[in-house]
């Protein structure tokens, strides 16, 4: 066997009752790339931060090339060649690349000399690692794969020899994934070791020489990527066996529920966020929103949902103009009255009250429904009832509807936001990220739930980042690009490279 | 990154606030043996003012009416996410509706005097806190900032009242004449008297009912209805709010009210309660020390019982240890009110930690 980077015997580490890592061992070979998956709330960030000094296991050992050592805190881990490309960059955006590459890491009391010295050792790193940054760029002016390769970048300059990626491809078009790809191909050809911490199976059988799967704070499997095959991967993280394949029987499209016409949203400094985009949903079909995050898709969903006022254009749901619509409750209270449900994009910040119970996050929006009150005050049984039955219908766990909503994990939240949106029997369903940091398991059911409501005649507008999602779910794909719509297609003729192109505005 | 919390709720809830109250109590222990006292002897003498005679409960109760109505209304905007620094200056307002009712209308009988002048504390008392919620609301104006500034604005606006207009004619002190007694509200010595029971005579009146009943009203208002969901919601997250449609600015001012209402209702225990006329400082920081109250009392109404409770008694016991003990100033009790807001409120999450390891200690064995 070859030479270990990294190995961690017997770690454990507990959150109060929460045993968040339990007696993990693996080994990582030099000079390899090494993957590790599971669903969200395996403990695989508990397990990066514990590598990078933010956390302290509460017993075993970490060995890293042959020498045991403690790491204390992230300044430990990067004297020591670790660094780490978080999933939200830690970037200054008004510096330049290479001020953001020093920020830190400055030596003496003169920037100058530091900065000089700098530009030096950068212009090797760019040269042997095929990474192409501008030194000189501002940073908030680079596009998300070039900020990323900064990232890389400020931990290369550091001296690290063992790279950890968090999720790193979670914001990229699969162009800009397969960029990161070669450079991750470089690194491991220069004898750097890279740890991928993903739940995309897809990148983990492309790249990974060996894979980690960790559930319920346990590793249940250390392999060799090529023995392995996707199906074996999701069953061991599930730990179940997985359909991945959804039934999806053609479309018969009724009626037009919404009819979006030159749709425009200008923000205060003038930058035009949606630029004149026009589509119609009918009854019976799933209409997909591909992009990359920030192009328009949540803007567009929060003028949909009545959360915000477009600038121009018409929007027309069974007849009725919805811009012009007047009411004398805020917007989003009068689309839900006319039948128009909403699962937010940014669940835990917007779909529920973290501080709630569930039963009380089980009526968020429709709190004024007259079954739940009770003279002056609510019903307080009816609603523990319904959310019982959101907690049975949807399989929530644990069952437990006074439990506090933040306790739950992602995709727990999320079945109960999906069933309080169904259960008011909408005629339209407006879906972002459903399946965002929700585990292998849930995505499953709440396809299917999904795909139940579109046969069930309902229209669906679902905008995902995920192309796989967009792909399994949707009968006609829409593509946004920079606030536009960048290409249309039928779900059955889209491919995955042509979707990417149309993404990055290409086309 | 913050590690989630390791302590189990009832450790949060009990005993926290009791370790801190502690402490509080330590730290004035100190001080009180550097000025050469006993600190155990006027622990001694404050618990046996506050609670040791009948008198001494009466006024403890008494206080503790007053400070429940402005710990409620701390906690009423709490809930909605707003931090009320101005229920000193709600209640001197309050005290200005009471006073102009009573004044008017006190040759009426009492029953309908009362019942107006506590609707007048409670409008008065609202319309002082709309003005800041609603420029919290629409302009994004700063509610500590602008609460702060109103309780002096209130504070300049009665006095030019008391001195220049309300007056008594003829006297020298800033205060009103007395009301017709057809105003007062009932004290309980009275009331007891009525069933034949005999009693102190004490400030404590029928209003301490009132706030015994404001106390299970709040909790039925903020818990158990849709009003109350959607001030809980905008509180804790403003932008699920707007998600699910709840008129959030309008939310803002309507909680502002309800807090400037309550805030009122404790200058009704002190002006038809007690002193029956309005002298220049009614008001004498029970605003203030509701934000305490609030914050001991985890803005529950179970917790602001208790915590009104405390301060009732320190501010009786307190009072009772001054009259024994003359080096014992009224500085020091509020040095003493000072530490306990200090390590309930600042330095609330003090003991955490070590508490949270002592817990895996007893939990490994």
């Amino acid at each position: 066997m070859a030479e270990l980077a990294i190995e961690l015997t017997g770690v454990n580490k507990y959150f109060g009752e929460v045993h968040a890592n339990k007696n993990i061992s693996f080994a990582v070979a030099k000079g390899s790339i090494h993957g590790i998956i599971g669903e969200n709330g395996a403990g695989k960030s508990t397990l990066m931060s514990i590598l990078y000094g933010y956390y302290q296991a509460d017993s075993g050992s970490i060995h890293l090339n042959g020498q045991e050592v403690r790491i204390r805190n992230s300044h430990d881990a990067i004297a020591r060649g670790i660094g780490m490309v978080h999933q939200h960059f830690m970037l200054v955006d008004t510096f330049t690349v290479l001020e953001n590459i020093v920020l830190g890491a400055e030596q003496g009391v003169a920037l100058k000399q530091s900065l000089a010295a700098a530009r030096a050792h950068l212009a090797t790193l760019n040269r042997d690692y095929g990474l192409q940054v501008d030194p000189d760029a501002i940073v908030g002016e680079l596009g998300v794969g070039e900020q990323q390769r900064v990232e890389i970048l400020k931990a290369l300059y550091r001296g690290a020899d063992v790279l950890i990626l968090d999720e790193p491809t979670a914001v990229l078009t699969p162009q800009e994934a397969d960029d990161l790809f070669r450079i991750l191909g470089l690194l491991k050809a220069q004898g750097k070791t890279v740890l991928l911490i993903t739940h995309k199976l897809r990148e983990v059988l492309d790249i990974t020489d060996a894979v980690t799967v960790m559930r319920a704070g346990e590793i249940v499997g250390n392999v060799v990527t090529a023995e392995v095959g996707k199906e074996d991967l999701a069953d061991l993280m599930v730990g179940r066996k997985v359909n991945l394949q959804l039934d999806k029987t053609p479309a018969t499209p009724g009626k037009t529920v919404l009819q979006v016409s030159n749709l425009s949203l200008t923000d205060a400094r003038g930058v035009k966020l949606l630029d004149d985009v026009s589509f119609e949903l009918r009854e019976g079909e799933i209409v997909g929103i591909a992009g990359v995050s920030g192009n328009g898709q949540s803007e567009l969903l929060e003028i949909l949902s009545g959360m915000r006022e477009a600038s121009a254009g018409s929007v027309r749901y069974n007849g009725t103009e919805l811009t012009t619509l007047q009411a004398c409750e805020p917007k989003a209270a009068a689309y839900r009255r006319l039948g128009i449900a909403h699962v937010p994009e940014d669940r835990s910040r917007e779909g529920l009250v973290k501080d709630f119970s569930t039963f009380e996050n089980a009526i968020l929006g429709y709190h004024d429904d007259p079954a739940i009150q009770c003279g002056l005050l609510f019903n307080r049984k009816a609603i523990i009832e319904r959310c019982r039955r959101f907690i049975s219908e949807f399989d929530v766990r644990p069952a437990n509807a006074f439990r506090r909503s933040g306790l739950f994990s992602g995709g727990n939240q999320q079945k109960v936001i999906l069933a309080r949106e169904i259960d008011s029997d909408p005629q339209l369903m407006l879906i972002g990220q459903p399946t965002r940091g929700v585990d292998i398991g849930a995505i499953e059911f709440i396809h299917k739930r999904l795909m139940a409501l579109r046969n069930a005649g309902k229209a669906l507008l679902l905008v995902s980042v995920e192309l796989d999602e967009i792909l399994a779910l949707s009968d006609r794909i829409i593509v946004m690009n920079a606030g536009r719509v960048s290409g249309e297609l039928p779900a059955a003729q889209a491919t995955a490279t042509e979707l990417g192109l149309l993404m990055g505005g290409h086309k | 990154m913050s590690q989630p919390s390791n302590l189990p709720r009832w450790a949060t809830l009990w005993l926290m606030p009791v370790l801190n109250l502690f402490a509080a109590l330590l730290v004035s222990g100190l001080v009180i043996t550097l000025i050469g006292e006993d600190p155990v002897e006027c622990l001694q003498l404050m618990i046996n003012g506050a609670f040791g005679y009948p008198e001494g409960i009466g006024y403890t109760l008494f206080y503790t009416t007053s400070f429940i109505f402005t710990g409620l209304a701390v906690a009423a905007a709490f809930h909605a996410g707003l931090f009320n620094i101005g229920g000193e200056g709600q209640m001197y307002l309050a005290g200005l509706g009471v006073t102009l009712v009573c004044l008017g209308l006190d040759f009426l009988p009492g029953w309908v005097v009362i019942p107006l002048a506590l609707l007048a504390s409670m409008a008065l008392g609202a319309a002082w806190a709309f003005i800041p919620g609603y420029l919290q609301a629409k302009r994004g104006s700063h509610i500590v900032v602008t609460t702060i500034m109103f309780n002096f604005i209130a504070s300049a606006l009665m006095t030019w009242l008391l001195v220049d207009k309300l007056i008594m004619p003829g006297s020298q002190t800033p205060a009103t004449r007395l009301f017709a007694e057809s105003a007062w509200i009932p004290m309980l010595h009275e009331l007891a008297a009525n069933l034949g029971i005999e009693l102190p005579q004490t400030p404590l009146n029928a209003t301490f009912f009132l706030a015994l009943l404001a106390l299970v009203l709040f909790y039925l208002m903020v818990w158990r209805s849709r009003w109350g969901y959607a001030l809980r919601t905008v509180g804790l997250n403003e932008k699920a709010a707007r998600y699910a449609g709840m008129p959030v600015s309008k939310v803002i001012i309507v909680a502002m009210c309800f807090s400037g209402a309550l805030a009122g209702l404790a200058a009704v225990n002190e002006l038809l309660g007690s002193t029956h006329r309005m002298n220049l400082a009614f008001t004498n920081g029970i605003g203030f020390v509701g934000i305490a109250v609030a914050l001991m009392g985890r803005n529950h109404p179970f917790g602001i019982l208790l915590s009104a409770l405390l301060f009732g008694a320190l501010t009786q016991g307190g009072l009772d240890l001054s009259f024994e003990k003359p080096a014992i100033t009224h500085e020091m009790i509020i040095l003493t009110q000072g530490l306990i807001i200090l390590f309930c409120g600042a330095l609330e999450n003090l003991f955490q930690t070590p508490l949270a390891l002592a817990f895996k200690q007893m939990t490994k064995r």
